[in-house]
């Protein structure tokens, strides 16, 4: 009776990725529920991080089965090992110190860990990122076009002494064995030119026959330089560079006075990470410049933009100047410039409305495109900042009023379909 | 083939389809011969270790239905293999005929021949032979089984959503472990047949009512019917497939399906240490009488007593990685003890075990055993003091009014029979599913299915769990469920 030897290596990937998608629709929910928290606690530059993987915490995928209940009745256990013990030791009870089998606050790189309250499991870029266009219900093409990664393309560099057969550089690896090939034959020649004027003065026999020998030995060695050697051999060598080379720089002006709540942050959160990805697709780099204003303008780090309370009044004012002033110092013009303003449109007093929408129609002229964006929930009211900005007329400039996610896209899309005419890298 | 060719095959660590068939000539020569197993036919299967997770997760079986739970059970094992905590089982293997064990392409040459010897030949014989495997399960048809059972779920996902089909199946994997006849014998239904009713099946969305839904209009009739249930039901799975007001034919069928595969694994959990037993041994014996034949060479014994020795390795309770008995430390320790009893027996052997100390034929002890044992059983009447000693085993009395815990027995003259009962008790079904049985339903009133608990040692059931569990019972028993 034989035994029969199945291969199943080459098969394709396993049975699991539907169970794991069955699994992931099912906790699809939670996770959608977990988002604006992530959100909150990621940079904006994270969000295009590829490497990490985001931990959420998910219920709702136990499998109960009737089970006794631990703390009741009279239990048995049998060890192996006993050392000391005899018959009719006690040992006192430990308190109830949480140990479990098999619980642990696994590490970020567990996929499904066991914790205390349940499971996380953790997702990577691609599913993280569906979850947040989904909130922000953009087309599917743009979705397509934002999750894409960059693209590359090669360049000349020079040449390499190695590399594929196919990158031979045929005409530098013959000029190669030329030159050596010749400064060998130089070497020989003069050699044997040298041995040749002594064997003319030479009188002894014996001398003139080692003479002659050695003459020999050198024309043999000359003739036997070989024509193409491995050291001679030149490849073409490539480098790739991300496109394009531009670099781009995103201004977010956030209103941080006390009537801008939570949630009207994490819209403002949303749509600067939406900026960012839509830019990665352009820009190899893109720098980001905080600035948060209530009565006063500050430049500030992304966390405390978004983190740390203050209030007060609003003036905007401030905010544009100094904008206005980091691009003059800071970004010449090898630099693509963004700004987004967000505020909940209440100002101070009405000059103050009338002064930011000169300075900001002087900054349109430099920059590439502008923002504002109004989160407020009351859309009835038309604030005084927003009466002001209406009168600009300019066409890299665009306004909105915006009071949950769905609405971030429409203010967008303008954007969007413009660089797209215009720009053909933009692959949908 | 001479030896010496032979051995120098197995030295390589790299094998090849013809390195296994020559290990599979060997082994199974010296498995007949030697220790008289009676095995399958087998299916040696190669593998990527990613594979073998997937295999795992589908508990073993090479296909099943579709289910989220899988889909955890992947992620738990992938997670906890990478953390090192599974020894990704070089020995993973099916219950059917022809046997379906898997090898992972990198494992060496020794691996590959322990997975041979372990799986392909002692888990065999086990699966082939064994009381328990023989009565309530089907080696034959259980692939084939599979195959019906994972389309005709599909067929249903098509015809009535995913959301809903995830639902029964939910509900009917928290009644798993009640979905089994322990003693009545399960009707034989060929394959054929089973076929026949699952492809009739599906487009079933009628309700066919059991005859007692049928409204009883006369005083006498009424009186006729004092409880139903006349007996208590153990087979929970069973009764609502068969009396459930609400569940739609296809709805049924699924309710069987989950039963069928549960009452295929029933064996496996009963018989946990003596499987495992009997397959440590197996491998053990054979690699060794490969040596003494002169087809293996030291180094290959190295390893092979390496990977021997991580398998049977049993910390002792007060390590920090301990939990808990090990399956195969204990069986293959009971196993070799027998051997040692029987050919060469002590004082205590013979007191201990009259009947086989000293009778020189342990292999058909071996078989004998294997196939009349489960591990209650077992452990109950082979556990000798010899291997409580070795393993310096003792037992802690949790009373859950006391503040302390009380060492009841350890390993000398008075304990070791304690120790053996409550062992024994330890693997006791009871011990981890609660005995709980389908009491009555009111047939007339609100159709309500009462379920009893029987405590035992004084344990009542976690309330939080059995809060969870009871909307999926009501969920297909489609009225109220409680329990008692």
């Amino acid at each position: 009776m034989g035994i029969n030897i199945v291969d199943r290596r080459s098969n394709p990937k396993g049975k699991s990725s539907e169970n794991r998608q069955r699994l992931l629709k099912r906790i699809h929910g939670q996770i959608k529920g977990a988002i604006p928290e992530i959100i909150k606690n990621t940079n904006i530059k994270d969000i295009n991080s590829t490497k990490d993987k985001i931990n959420v915490p998910v219920k709702g995928i136990d499998e109960p089965q009737f089970t006794y209940d631990k703390d009741s009745g009279d239990k048995k256990y049998i060890h192996p090992g006993n050392k000391e013990y005899s018959k009719g030791d006690r040992i006192k009870k430990e308190k109830k110190s949480g140990k479990g089998k098999g619980s642990g606050a696994g590490g970020a790189s567990d996929d499904l860990t066991v914790t205390e309250d349940g499971f996380t499991i953790s997702i990577d870029r691609n599913e993280f990122l569906d979850y947040f266009f989904d909130d922000l219900q953009l087309p599917d093409m743009i979705k397509k076009h934002l999750s894409t990664t960059n693209d590359f393309k090669q360049k000349k560099a020079g040449y390499v002494s190695y590399g594929n057969p196919s990158r031979l550089n045929v005409v530098k690896s013959y000029k190669n064995s030329m030159s050596r090939r010749l400064s060998f034959s130089i070497f020989f020649d003069k050699k044997i030119k040298d041995l040749e004027d002594k064997l003319l003065l030479e009188k002894d026999d014996d001398k003139i026959k080692l003479i002659e020998d050695e003459i020999e030995r050198l024309k043999k060695m000359k003739k036997s330089i070989s024509f193409m050697e491995e050291i001679d051999l030149s490849y073409n060598n490539y480098e790739i560079f991300p496109v394009p080379i531009l670099s781009a720089v995103m201004i977010c002006i956030m209103d941080v006075s006390g009537s801008m709540t939570e949630s009207l942050k994490d819209i403002g959160k949303r749509f600067f990470m939406l900026l960012y990805l839509f830019l990665t697709k352009q820009y190899q780099k893109i720098d980001i410049v905080f600035i948060r204003h209530h009565t006063a303008a500050r430049e500030v780090s992304e966390d405390e933009f978004f983190n740390s309370r203050e209030s007060g009044g609003t003036i905007v004012s401030p905010a544009l100047e100094l904008a206005d002033k980091i691009i003059s110092t800071r970004y010449s013009s090898e630099y693509n410039i963004y700004l987004t303003q967000i505020s909940d449109g209440d100002v101070w007093d009405n000059s103050d409305a009338i002064e930011s929408r000169k300075h900001l129609e002087k900054l349109l002229s430099k920059i590439q495109y502008a923002w504002y964006v109004e989160v407020t929930y009351d859309k009835s009211r038309s604030s005084g900042l927003m009466q002001s900005y209406k009168k600009i007329e300019k066409d890299n400039f665009k306004y909105g009023i915006i009071s949950n996610l769905s609405e971030i896209w429409p203010v967008f899309e303008d954007f969007f379909s413009k660089k797209n005419k215009t720009n053909e890298k933009v692959r949908y | 083939m001479k030896k010496s060719d032979i051995k120098k095959a197995f030295d390589n660590k790299n094998w090849t389809s013809d390195t296994i068939v020559l290990a599979d000539k060997i082994v199974s020569k010296i498995s007949s011969q030697y220790l008289g197993l009676d095995v399958y036919p087998n299916q040696f299967e190669i593998v990527t270790s990613e594979q073998m997770l997937d295999s795992y997760s589908l508990i073993g079986l090479p296909l099943s239905y579709d289910h989220w739970k899988f889909g955890k059970d992947f992620v738990i094992n992938q997670n906890q293999y990478k953390k090192g905590k599974m020894g990704l089982a070089y020995e993973l293997v099916i219950n059917s005929n022809p046997c379906i064990s898997y090898n992972m392409e990198d494992n060496t040459t020794c691996l590959m021949v322990l997975v041979l010897a372990h799986a392909a030949y002692g888990h065999n014989h086990f699966f082939k032979n064994n009381y328990l495997f023989k009565q309530w399960t089907d080696a034959e048809s259980i692939i084939d089984y599979m195959v019906f059972a994972r389309g005709y779920i599909k067929k249903c996902e098509d015809k009535y959503g995913i959301e809903d089909v995830e639902r029964v199946l939910d509900a009917c994997h928290s009644l798993m472990n009640y979905g089994v006849d322990k003693y009545r014998k399960p009707s034989n239904i060929s394959i054929v047949q089973e076929k026949e009713r699952l492809n009739k099946k599906i487009f079933d969305d009628r309700i066919l009512l059991n005859d007692i839904w049928r409204t009883i209009p006369k005083e006498e009739i009424k009186s006729k019917i004092k409880n139903y249930p006349d007996q208590p039901e153990e087979n929970i799975l069973y009764f609502i497939e068969k009396n459930s007001p609400k569940l739609k034919e296809w709805q049924r069928e699924i309710i069987r399906i989950v039963r069928k595969i549960s009452q295929y694994f029933y064996p496996q959990s009963q018989t946990k240490v003596t499987n495992e037993g009997c397959a440590t041994f197996t491998h053990y014996e054979i690699v060794n009488k490969m040596f003494e034949d002169g087809y293996l060479s030291d180094g290959f014994m190295l390893e092979f007593f390496h990977h021997h020795s991580n398998v049977i390795y049993q910390p002792s309770y007060d390590m920090s990685f301990y939990s808990g008995l090990n399956p195969y430390t204990l069986g293959f320790n009971i196993f070799s003890d027998i051997k040692r009893l029987v050919t060469n027996p002590t004082k205590e052997d013979k007191k201990w075990f009259p009947d086989i100390s000293g009778s020189e034929n342990w292999q058909e002890i071996f078989r004998y055993i294997v196939e009349n044992f489960k591990d209650e059983t077992f452990i109950l009447q082979y556990l000798s003091p010899r291997v409580i000693r070795d393993m310096k085993l003792f037992v802690v009395d949790d009373n859950k009014d006391n503040d302390f815990y009380e060492v009841s027995n350890i390993h000398n003259d008075e304990g070791y029979k304690k120790i053996r009962e409550d062992l024994s008790s330890y693997f006791n079904r009871s011990r981890y599913v609660p005995d709980i049985q389908v009491l009555n339903v009111d047939v007339q009133g609100d159709r309500k299915l009462t379920l009893k608990y029987t405590p035992i040692n004084g344990k009542v059931l976690d309330n939080k769990i059995t809060k969870k569990i009871i909307p999926h019972i009501e969920y297909l028993w489609g009225f109220p469920v409680e329990i008692i």
